[in-house]
């Protein structure tokens, strides 16, 4: 074969190279040879000399001084030369290039060629590489050969025409009715090439997808046509006939047949029909399967045919290959936000996927277990999910972290603020220090609310070590009553302060009223001013507490009595409050408030 | 669509590389590197496709590939491919590559590069699937390797082109 020879005789001695420097030393040699003999006038050997720089940039070395040289032999009259030229242009040109521009004769005239092969080569040219204004010029011509030419041509038209839609999306209008009578060939090549263009028309424009439902009795005719048909030696692909073109017809039916009842309605034959006579066993019969599972669940399916689809895809699932688990996977994830319910039934084989090898299948059974956390399964998810995180891939480590954060933040919520409570109530040893710190974050800044209210209630209940001054973990600082009670007056005050932390903001200012000697009247009057506030709750309190105030004071600081104290406080908050509240703590009392609290069922 | 074509060998060595989209001459190699680096990896029970590049298309895109003794065939396809279609794409590839060649192996690819485009050319094109029958594919090939020695205006005289007048 011509050009070959001389390229065999490079492509050796590049590789009995035998380090990268001695590589580069042949590859060197050999281009500014070829670089000399582009200068040169036409010899015999041009397209052997285009052929070997071609090598070379496969394999990574500059080309670009090729590029003219290219535009020279597109315009030759050899075949031969004709067609490395065009090779050259699709490998080292691009529309950023000014020399593309010059073979737009070249691909024109070619394209009224007499010789097919000729046409094919200026047809693929131009869908590889063609820039918008090459398209402009020649989408007239596209169309033509569309119409009138041989089936070898028209397929590879076709596919032209969707380059072109693609680059100009204007000219979709003027392959529409050509690509509608395509059609009606029987070539399936050229079958083939007009699914694939209608497809692209019809997901370009609205206008387009509407004039081409019409279509669809015709798609499901081609379609029952390649199902039923007998054996058929030219199309079978492992018991098949032309599954590539079942499945691109599958796949226009569903842009078809998505949100319209009628296109829907004519296809729910076919469907059902496909889904249950293809054979399985093979990747093709997967293949078409699969597409016929998607398109079931995209259009407006009747319920059969749905419960049908999600359960061949639940079947799938428990294949053995991986390569079915995989797009098993990848077919739930897509009907995951519709068809939520169904896929959760799937979860337990979807989760045990996590513990899969393939990181692949890892990657997908992520994916697809984060969509199906909620909130009736969030704790076994969580548990199988952090276990993951301990055991993934590192790819995939920031991914499942961000995941397992969203849900947290979802589903979690309402529990900090009382946990942190619990958290630092357990830990005696740190109340002190844990006083100090969020008494200083509350100066400094009010607008979070749990911490706020995690704040306030520190200092309502360890108010006292607070103004004592001294701990041994953070640096002195004197706190006297005042500064307290302004702190807590602050957050009752803001705007940013929501019902919540006044509520926790009121209390701790009570409490306080037990732990401090001289402002006891200033906290009298901040919380009789809430007496008549504007919010129910607040009211509320502030009512009870003023009334604790009145009848009670000769108890605050009885320590015998505190119990007493203590136990009338909390059984005036039960029958008020069944919020989360704080009640007056003594040490003494706390086992017996804890009691009472249980035997109202309310929770601190 | 399909964004590129690449088959290198268990070494990383190009062997054959078809982008359908344009890329600088160094992203291209780097696209290779990466893919190579990625496929290398898999156990060859996994399944045979593989997310996660970076280089080409960001997210929406996948590697499919085959394992053939010391090639790797590599297609990077987007979301609007059949992940399964194109597996058995690279089948019927191979199998007429197969029949081209008679009985394929690496050397084949090596020296006759451009006969493997020519192939792939009646494949793919424009990041498309063009035809998926052998027999049509081979047909189509063949009619033009025959004209590889002609002048193409000796087509309207009608002279016919010797067999082995090659050029030097």
């Amino acid at each position: 074969m011509s050009p070959s020879v001389p390229l065999q005789e490079m492509i050796r001695a590049i590789r009995s190279a035998r380090t990268q420097c001695e590589e580069r030393g042949v590859i060197q040699r050999e281009c500014a040879a070829i670089r000399a003999q582009f200068r040169q006038a036409d010899n015999g050997g041009r397209s052997h000399n285009l052929a070997k720089l071609l090598y070379v940039h496969m394999l990574g070395y500059p080309a670009h001084f090729g590029q003219m040289e290219c535009v020279r032999m597109i315009a030759s009259s050899r075949y031969s030369e004709k067609r490395v030229g065009y090779l050259g242009a699709m490998m080292l040109l691009d529309e950023k290039q000014d020399a593309s521009l010059l073979i737009t004769n070249s691909i024109k005239n070619d394209l009224s060629h007499s010789n097919q092969y000729v046409q094919s080569l200026a047809l693929c040219t131009l869908a590889c590489m063609g820039s918008a204004e090459m398209c402009r010029d020649l989408a007239p011509e596209i169309d033509r050969l569309l119409r009138a030419s041989n089936s070898y041509i028209k397929k590879k038209a076709a596919l032209c025409a969707v380059h072109i839609v693609r680059k100009v999306h204007e000219l979709g209008e003027l392959f529409a009715p050509a690509a509608r009578s395509l059609l009606s060939e029987k070539n399936h090549g050229v079958l083939h090439g007009a699914v694939v263009l209608i497809t692209e028309l019809c997901e370009r424009s609205s206008e387009s997808l509407e004039r081409f439902r019409k279509t669809v009795p015709d798609l499901v005719q081609i379609m029952k046509g390649l199902v039923i048909s007998g054996y058929s030696p030219e199309h079978d692909v492992a018991g098949i006939s032309d599954p590539f073109l079942q499945v691109r017809l599958l796949r226009l039916l569903r842009i078809l047949g998505r949100n319209n009842e009628t296109a829907s309605d004519a296809m729910n034959d076919l469907l059902a029909q496909v889904a249950t006579n293809t054979d399985s066993t093979k990747t093709v019969g997967n293949a078409v399967l699969y597409e016929t599972v998607l398109t079931v669940l995209d259009i407006k399916s009747e319920s059969g045919l749905r419960v049908l689809a999600v359960n061949i895809l639940g079947r799938f699932l428990l294949n053995n290959d991986r390569n079915i688990r995989y797009i098993a996977m990848t077919s739930l994830q897509k009907i995951v936000g519709t068809d939520h319910n169904a896929v959760q039934r799937h979860r337990g084989t979807i989760v045990d996927c996590l513990k899969d090898q393939d990181a692949s299948v890892k990657r997908r059974a992520l994916d697809l277990s984060l969509a199906l956390v909620s909130a009736s399964n969030i704790r076994s998810m969580m548990k199988e999910l952090l276990l993951f995180l301990s055991s993934c891939p590192p790819e995939l480590r920031s991914q499942a972290a961000n995941g397992i954060f969203t849900a947290a933040e979802r589903y979690v919520r309402d529990e900090t603020v009382p946990n942190l409570i619990q958290l630092i109530t357990n830990t005696s040893e740190l109340h002190c220090y844990t006083v100090h710190k969020l008494y200083r974050a509350l100066l400094s800044d009010i607008s979070q609310q749990s911490l706020v209210q995690v704040a306030c209630w520190c200092i309502g209940e360890y108010g006292d070590l607070l103004l004592r001054g001294d701990c041994q973990e953070v640096e002195p600082m004197q706190v006297c009553e005042d500064d307290v009670l302004d702190a807590l007056e602050t957050v009752l005050q803001s705007h940013m302060s929501s019902t919540a932390t006044r509520g926790f903001a009121l209390t701790a200012t009570m409490k306080l009223s037990t732990r401090i000697t001289d402002n006891v009247d200033r906290i009298r009057s901040i919380v009789s001013i809430y007496g008549s506030c504007i919010d129910l709750e607040l009211q509320q309190r502030a009512v009870e507490y003023n009334a604790l105030f009145k009848k009670y004071d000769h108890m605050r600081y009885a320590k015998k009595d505190s119990t007493h104290f203590c136990c009338c406080g909390v059984i005036l908050f039960c029958s008020v409050n069944s919020f989360a509240f704080n009640v007056i703590l003594e040490p003494e009392c706390e086992q017996l408030t804890m009691h009472v609290l249980t035997l109202y069922g309310l929770t601190l | 669509m399909i964004r590129a074509i690449l088959i290198f060998n268990n070494h990383g060595k190009p062997r054959l590389s078809k982008f359908y989209e344009h890329y600088t001459e160094d992203t291209e190699q780097q696209i290779i590197r990466e893919t190579f680096h990625l496929v290398s990896k898999r156990d060859e029970n996994v399944c045979n496709f593989l997310e996660g590049g970076m280089l080409i298309g960001g997210s929406d895109y996948k590697l499919i590939y085959r394992h053939y003794a010391t090639l790797y065939f590599v297609f990077c396809v987007d979301s609007s491919e059949s992940e399964l279609g194109i597996l058995d794409l690279i089948q019927v590839f191979v199998e007429t590559l197969d029949k081209c060649f008679e009985n394929v192996c690496e050397l084949d690819l090596i020296f006759h590069v451009d006969k493997v485009h020519n192939i792939l050319a009646e494949m793919v094109m424009g990041g498309m699937v063009l035809e998926t029958n052998m027999n049509e594919i081979i047909m189509q090939v063949d009619a033009q390797n025959k004209m590889e020695n002609t002048f193409l205006w000796e087509l309207f005289i009608g002279i016919k082109p010797e067999i082995g007048s090659n050029f030097k």
